[in-house]
């Protein structure tokens, strides 16, 4: 194992992050107010509870994993992709470091901003919203395990993209229908019968009903069935990564 | 010979179809400065790459400092330092800290007084904390073979490294490689100028087309570069060369009209004298005289010129 490699890479793309505090840490911050803002408490006050619980604190699980997931991916992927925008990958790829070592320093260094901010926005939540962890581990668990996941997906759409446009364009088109539609604002539970059917499709109702177990031990599908879709996730992840470096997709000729 | 980067029968077929390299055979001798020649196109960039990891061989393989390049990548990459063509650098990050990068990808603990040692080296030392994005084309470049010497490399390839460089930069590179020598590094550098290459190289290959087609001495060839050859047009066709002039290096042509004399140009005397009065003496008249000189270049062009 070549430590030394997996550090230099995890400090080299954390600094990043620290050079660009702004868009990095504030401005998902700053939009994750506004929709406590917007949505907990000048729209929420009119909204009843929802299985119990408030409906401010009943989207704080959900917001929390809508930027995980957004953030996971901007991050990774913009991470891979602009050593091969401006050549520098070479570099990488001349070093004798495995493709393991080049995974854990990017996607760790990816999943740590993903976790320090999802750290910092159910900080700024409590601001907002009295709200309860009923199962702390869980939580972390569930938190780091979607950040892990993501920022692969990110790695993967880092090293697919040779464009700007297409580095935007998953994320934009079909994330975020994803997890609006996921259940962060709402229970699956109020659609009627034949769209909750359809939500059951999509992975992300799974990782947010999850998250929002360990917060309030209510769920829209059983916890078990949640873990077990994020890992399956996870897995897929891992396995389209391990081909992508396998047979060099998009970084050898 | 202790070679070390050993190439055997590597071919190179891209994606596209073109081929890059046909079965390239090629030692370098450990401690020596080897010039790569050829014209652009010609597949150095691509041998490069391929001994770097960057590009997948299709066929053949790669001993350097005697580890396979794929089944034994982490030894044989650790030991190689590369700067390639293009200007591909960070943009944010400071001097030191990319140094600091590169060195650590390649295995190495920090060592904050070799990074030193290096600016220093390439004049880069009151640049250390500047953003690489603040710094001329001239200077970027210093950073690229700063970076590339951060681990420490004993092999180190230089991929056109004078392309668009000033003088000055050009100067102090080859004090520093030759300086890379003499601590025992090898260094393998690509490049257009042939000057260059009788400059500073110990020994020059040609490549053109996917194909080696010299590996030379650079003195073996300077020898060469420095023969001169004055042909004689004969007035009357001859049937051989006259005994009388067994002294000189004289070949007659086919038809026996055309006397070519090959003289050394840097010995003491060029023997011209001579043998034209020998000439006179054996009743041998000629009707014109051309002589020429063979240059690196002369020889490049036709090898190059020949295969097309």
């Amino acid at each position: 194992m070549n430590f030394y490699a997996i550090r230099s890479i995890y400090i080299f793309e954390l600094a990043r992050t620290w050079r660009t505090l702004m868009q990095s840490i504030a401005s998902p911050i700053l939009s994750t107010s506004l929709y406590f803002v917007v949505f907990g408490a000048a729209i929420g006050s009119r909204v009843g509870d929802i299985e119990g619980i408030s409906y401010g604190a009943f989207i704080v699980p959900g917001l929390v994993m809508l930027t995980i997931m957004s953030e996971s991916i901007s991050n990774a992927s913009f991470g891979i992709y602009l050593p091969k925008f401006t050549g520098t990958i070479y570099e990488v790829l001349s070093a004798p470091v495995s493709y393991i070592e080049v995974i854990l320093g990017y996607v760790g260094a990816a999943a740590t901003k993903s976790v320090i901010l999802g750290a910092l926005i159910l900080a700024t939540a409590r601001l907002f919203v009295p709200y309860h962890v009923l199962h702390p581990f869980w939580m972390a668990g569930f938190l780091l395990l979607t950040a892990v996941s993501f920022c692969l997906f990110g790695f993967i759409i880092g090293i697919w993209a040779d464009s700007f446009q297409k580095l935007q364009m998953v994320p934009l088109m079909i994330i975020t229908p994803l997890t609006f539609l996921g259940g962060s604002f709402y229970s699956i539970h109020m659609l009627p019968p034949f769209w909750q059917k359809v939500a059951l499709l999509n992975p992300v109702v799974y990782l947010i009903s999850g998250f929002r177990w360990s917060f309030y031990g209510v769920a829209d599908v059983n916890v078990e069935v949640s873990l077990g879709m994020t890992l399956l996730f996870l897995a897929v992840c891992i396995a389209v990564v391990w081909r992508i470096f396998r047979t060099g997709y998009k970084l050898k000729s | 010979m202790d070679s070390i980067i050993s190439v055997s029968n590597l071919s190179k077929t891209y994606a596209s179809g073109f081929q890059a390299l046909r079965n390239v055979d090629l030692d370098i001798r450990r401690g020596e400065i080897f010039a790569l020649l050829g014209p652009n196109g010609a597949g150095k960039t691509t041998l490069i790459s391929i001994i770097c990891g960057i590009v997948n061989p299709s066929s053949g393989n790669v001993l350097a400092d005697g580890h396979d390049i794929i089944s034994d990548y982490r030894a044989a990459r650790s030991k190689i330092g590369l700067v390639l063509q293009e200007l591909t650098t960070d943009v944010f990050e400071t001097v030191r800290d990319t140094m600091s990068f590169s060195r650590g990808l390649f295995g190495k603990p920090p060592d904050p007084a070799h990074i030193e040692k290096v600016m220093t080296d390439l004049s880069l030392l009151d640049k250390a904390d500047t953003k690489i994005q603040a710094l001329s084309g001239g200077m970027k470049r210093r950073v690229l073979i700063a970076k590339a010497l951060a681990h420490e490399p004993k092999i180190l390839f230089l991929d056109e490294p004078t392309a668009g460089v000033d003088v000055e930069l050009r100067r102090d590179m080859w004090e520093m490689v030759r300086g890379l020598r003499e601590n025992g590094v090898t260094i393998i550098l690509t490049t257009h100028y042939i000057e260059e290459a009788e400059l500073i190289a110990d020994r020059i290959g040609i490549i053109n087309k996917g194909e080696i087609i010299l590996v030379e001495e650079k003195e073996a060839l300077m020898q060469k570069l420095g023969k001169r050859q004055l042909t004689l047009y004969l007035q009357n066709p001859i049937a051989s060369i006259p005994a009388g002039l067994n002294g000189f290096d004289l070949e007659l042509s086919g038809d026996g009209s055309e006397l070519v004399y090959t003289f050394d140009v840097h010995g003491e005397e060029t023997g011209i004298a001579p043998l034209l009065k020998l000439l006179n003496e054996h009743g041998i008249d000629y009707r014109d005289i051309h002589s020429s000189e063979s240059s690196l270049e002369e020889i490049f062009v036709s090898l190059v010129t020949e295969k097309r």
